[in-house]
């Protein structure tokens, strides 16, 4: 009780520093990759800090409202994860918290957030059956939904599991908001959606977003570390490394990648979660 | 401190540009030049943006779309006229639609001039805003104070 306690605080604190640094080191990546030198890695805290500096404007009281829950999902998401709790209350609540944001974009009634709130719905159909079955591929093999469960497992996941991993992978790409599969929402540079989901958001509202983003980033990685535990501090260190890998491709693939239609999101991110997920699975439960 | 300097996020829109200008604008997002480097980022968004790029002159069917744009960025801003059109409306300014530069429309706190203006004077136009940015926020900061004070003073004669 105690540790989960103690991890749930570490999280809270670390997770948007943790977070925050990463999305810093991505963009001096993302820039390296592209010949350029790149802000310096606080750029990220000094967006944030500025956003929080500047004059509120929102279209209707409520559409702060669904944000704030959204952050506040977001949270409790990496909350559930990191205080051990089960895998399927934690991927429906981070459900509920893109639905929040979801509904947020609607309420703005601008054309371009509800067209990237739609697109973000799809993005959802898109990675969900893939998160279902990563959830389903734990309890196949471990026989528990619960992650401190799987946390005392002395087998490493990873080896039975590679299939639903490398299907894992392919929708984090989705969840980071990384190109080709960044439809709903862009960081940078122009799109055709203004800037999608998050058009109507300005302020401490964006700021809020920002944040939860990098809350979010914090919990995929850590299904991915979820993967390598096995008691052992050998293996602990090789997840973190094989986190920071996984986001490095993401990176890689954000920079090599132009943005693809839906339909091409929807389709290889199901064909993935079918072929990757289900054959895995196929083959544990038989095994 | 305030952290407006340290991130300020730009939108750009053509008026009545050759293009010219907005070739020169992109150009400071290349790697040559690598604008990023300050933190700044095209956003394309006006609800999103610190300093408001204009290039070209103001005419009869734009003035409605550089007001709105303005209009829409959230305090404090900053607005850049890049380019001799944009100043005062260049070789344009005759021209029976056109009303001169984009200060005849909306305050502009920079001005570029050049045909076209090179990079190096756009980026230190934008580094000469981000001084105008700073004030402004501190006087946002100065009015929020002053607020805050007639509430609390007017809470106390109430009781």
């Amino acid at each position: 009780m105690l540790t989960a306690i103690i991890s749930v605080i570490a999280y809270l604190i670390l997770a948007p520093l943790i977070g925050g640094f990463l999305a810093g080191v991505d963009r001096i990546i993302t820039a390296r990759m592209q010949g350029r030198f790149g802000p310096p890695v606080l750029q990220p805290f000094y967006d944030v800090l500025k956003l929080r500096e500047k004059e509120n404007i929102t279209v209707n009281r409520v559409q702060d409202f669904y944000v704030i829950c959204f952050f506040i999902f977001v949270v409790v998401t990496g909350g559930f994860f990191f205080a051990g709790g089960s895998l399927l209350l934690v991927i429906f609540t981070l459900t509920l918290a893109s639905v929040f944001l979801i509904v947020a974009a609607f309420s703005s009634g601008s054309a371009y957030a509800q067209v990237g709130a739609e697109r973000e719905l799809l993005q959802m159909m898109a990675y969900e059956p893939m998160v279902l079955l990563t959830a389903v591929g734990f309890y196949a093999y471990t026989g528990s939904f619960r992650v401190d469960d799987i946390m005392q497992g002395s087998n490493m996941s990873l080896i039975p599991l590679v299939g639903i991993f490398a299907g894992y992978i392919f929708i984090l790409t989705i969840k980071f908001r990384k190109s080709p599969f960044d439809l709903s929402m862009s960081h940078h540079a122009h799109q055709e959606l203004v800037a999608g989901l998050k058009t109507e958001f300005s302020g401490r509202t964006l700021a809020l977003i920002e944040v939860a983003h990098w809350y979010e980033n914090i919990f995929l990685l850590g299904i991915v570390f979820l993967f390598f535990v096995n008691g052992t501090i050998l293996m602990t260190v090789i997840g973190i490394v094989v986190c920071l890998l996984a986001y490095f491709l993401e990176i890689f693939i954000d920079n090599s990648f132009a943005r693809m239609k839906w339909q091409v999101a929807l389709n290889s991110a199901w064909i993935a979660a079918l072929v990757l997920g289900g054959i895995n699975l196929f083959i544990i439960m038989i095994g | 401190m305030s952290y407006v300097t340290k991130s300020p996020w730009i939108i750009h829109y053509d008026g009545s540009s050759c293009n010219g200008c907005d070739i020169e604008v992109l150009a400071c997002l290349t790697p040559m030049y690598d604008v990023e480097r300050f933190g700044i980022i095209n956003t394309g968004n006006p609800k999103h943006a610190d300093v408001f790029l204009v290039t070209g002159s103001v005419n009869e069917q734009n003035k409605g779309v550089v007001q709105q744009i303005y209009e829409q960025m959230p305090e404090p801003k900053v607005v850049v006229a890049i380019g001799i059109c944009a100043c005062s409306g260049g070789v344009f300014r005759d021209c029976y639609n056109v009303m001169g530069g984009i200060d005849t429309v909306i305050p502009v706190d920079c001005y570029v001039p050049g045909c076209a203006a090179r990079p190096e004077a756009i980026i230190d136009a934008v580094v000469k805003g981000l001084g105008v940015l700073a004030e402004k926020r501190a006087a946002m900061e100065a009015k929020e104070d002053k607020a805050e004070l007639a509430a609390e003073t007017e809470g106390k004669q109430d009781e």
